[in-house]
This record gives structure tokens, C-alpha cells and sequence, in this order.
């Protein structure tokens, strides 16, 4: 027991630091840095309190796929130099009310859990008898039988947003040289070959 | 304080939430920042999900920590895809000068 409370103060320490650091580093490729520190440390907590195919999903997929989509993108905009600065130029009129909004979310999320406290114990609305499989096994349970059409909707938004991103992002450039396969299966030898009579020490010119 | 219960990792999620807005308004210069602090607040909520999940030995919250993963990455993808052609076609992503809508 005291070993889980030094391992979640190790690391919701590093995370709330490293999600300080991602909303407030002046550059932005820091940002990114940072916020590859937070998804690990958190994955690091999913794992600890058992949830460990998630915390492994969270490892693989965001520090491997999304942050490094970031990354890439801060490195291909050039907007290294554009510095995020707070509290210099001109001052923005929604950062008190910003401010308020913020502190009153905070102050809200934390009294549900003071009142989370006087609540009667927690009562397992399970129907499975979960216990003696593991983590990996128990989401295969249920997210293939019970949740299947989620699933499947999942994979569809994932279809979705990657036509949408191919075709935003797609566009054609002048003057480059691309493949028609059509135009290479439809050649024929009478239109691609030519027999010239060639006289001796001329030569042929192409392309004439 | 030793006994690491449901309202730490609570805290921890609002904690963490918190940080995520006031980066979505505090910030004025950079819009990839305002995305990775929508993933900041997505991750807040994964662990949320996550540890009511596991305090009251219920499975669904992870399966639905799943699917909030794959809004969070089509999301993100969607949102960097704009943020590419916006700054090929103006040059700049600075929040700032983005007001063609006059929001």
C-alpha cells in the first residue's frame, strides 16, 4: 500500500507538472516534449491501478502516434519561432473571465469529490464475474459481445477522419511529372514505335 | 494521505482539467497549443473513466475510455490537417490574426 501511494504521488506529480509545463513553455516544440511526459506518466498510472491495456493503448498510441503528430506538424509549420507569450503586446479582455471559468470548474470538480467521500460504498453494477481474468481479457469480453456497434462506429470515425485529413491536406502541385497507368496500358506498337531510314554519320534527332 | 482511494485519482483528473482550460484561454499566440490542451482535457476525462471504472469493478468505463481515444486521435488529426492548410494558405496560425469568421 505504500508502495501504490509513493508510485501515484511520483506520478500524478510528474503529470500535473509536465500539463503545467505544456500550457506555459515559451516554445512550442516544448509543448509537445511536455505533453509526451504527461501521456507517459498517466499511462504509468492506468497501469498501476489495473488498467493495463488501456495504459498500454495511451503508451503506444498517443506517445507513439498522436504526440508525434504534433511534433511532426510544429516541425513542418516552422512555428518554433512563434513564441507563445502570455503577458506581452496586447492584452486580451477574456483572460479574467477566462480565469473565472477556470478556478470555478477546478473548485467544482473538487467538492463532487469531497462529497464523493460521505457517499455510501461503491456497488459493483457488473454482471460478469470479472475477477479472476485479466484486464485484456475482460475488455475482449465486452467490447466484442455487448458493445460491438461502438466498435465498428470507432472504426468508421477513424475511416472518416483519415479521407478527411488525406483530402484536406492533398493538393496539386504544377509541373510535376506523375503515372497514368491508363495511358501506359493503352499504348500499342503503332503509336509508341517509329522505323526511321537512318544515313550513315547523321545521326536521328529525337523528338522533332 | 497513505490510502491512495477513488478521490485522488479524482483530484488528479480535475486537477489536470483545470490546467487544460485555463491553457485553451490563457493562450493567444499558438493554436497547436490550444489542440494539445483538448487532449490534455481528453485525458483528464480517460482518467476519470478509468478509475470509477476500476473502484467499482465495472469494465464499461474502459470501454468507453477506448472510444473517447478514438474521437481524441480523429480529432487531433482532423484539427492539425486545418491547422496545415490554414498556415499554407495565410502563413500564419497565430490566434490572433485568424478572424475571417469575425468570432
Amino acid at each position: 500500500m505504500l508502495a501504490h501511494s509513493v508510485f501515484f504521488y511520483f506520478f500524478s506529480v510528474i503529470a500535473i507538472f509536465s500539463s503545467l509545463m505544456v500550457i506555459t513553455s515559451r516554445s512550442t516544440v516544448n509543448s509537445v516534449f511536455f505533453l509526451i511526459l504527461d501521456f507517459i506518466s498517466v499511462g504509468c498510472l492506468f497501469i498501476m491501478v489495473g488498467a493495463e491495456f488501456l495504459g498500454m493503448i495511451i503508451l503506444i498510441v498517443y506517445v507513439g502516434a498522436v504526440a508525434v503528430l504534433f511534433l511532426f506538424v510544429v516541425m513542418m509549420l516552422n512555428v518554433a519561432e512563434q513564441k507563445q507569450s502570455w503577458f506581452i503586446g496586447k492584452k486580451s479582455t477574456h483572460i479574467p473571465i477566462g480565469l473565472i471559468v477556470s478556478v470555478l470548474i477546478l473548485l467544482e470538480l473538487l467538492v463532487v469529490v469531497g462529497g464523493w467521500k460521505y457517499k455510501d460504498d461503491l456497488m459493483s453494477s457488473s454482471t460478469l464475474n470479472l475477477s479472476d481474468i485479466s484486464n485484456t481479457h475482460q475488455l475482449g469480453l465486452v467490447m466484442y459481445t455487448d458493445y460491438i456497434l461502438y466498435f465498428q462506429l470507432a472504426g468508421v470515425i477513424l475511416l472518416l477522419s483519415m479521407i478527411g485529413a488525406i483530402l484536406l491536406t492533398f493538393r496539386q502541385r504544377k509541373g510535376v511529372k506523375k503515372q497514368s497507368y491508363f495511358n501506359q496500358i493503352s499504348r500499342n506498337p503503332a503509336s509508341s514505335i517509329e522505323l526511321r531510314n537512318v544515313e550513315s554519320n547523321k545521326g536521328v534527332k529525337i523528338d522533332d | 494521505m497513505i490510502e491512495i482511494g477513488l478521490g485522488h485519482y479524482l483530484s488528479l483528473g480535475a486537477i489536470i482539467f483545470f490546467l487544460g482550460v485555463i491553457g485553451i484561454f490563457l493562450n493567444r499566440k499558438n493554436v497547436i497549443v490550444i489542440l494539445m490542451s483538448i487532449e490534455l482535457i481528453l485525458l483528464s476525462v480517460n482518467i476519470n473513466l478509468i478509475s470509477f471504472s476500476i473502484f467499482s469493478g465495472d469494465i464499461v468505463g474502459q470501454i468507453f475510455t477506448m472510444l473517447i481515444l478514438t474521437v481524441a486521435a480523429a480529432e487531433a488529426a482532423i484539427g492539425l490537417a486545418i491547422i496545415v492548410i490554414y498556415y499554407r494558405n495565410r502563413g500564419s496560425i497565430r490566434v490572433e490574426d485568424i478572424h475571417g469568421m469575425k468570432g
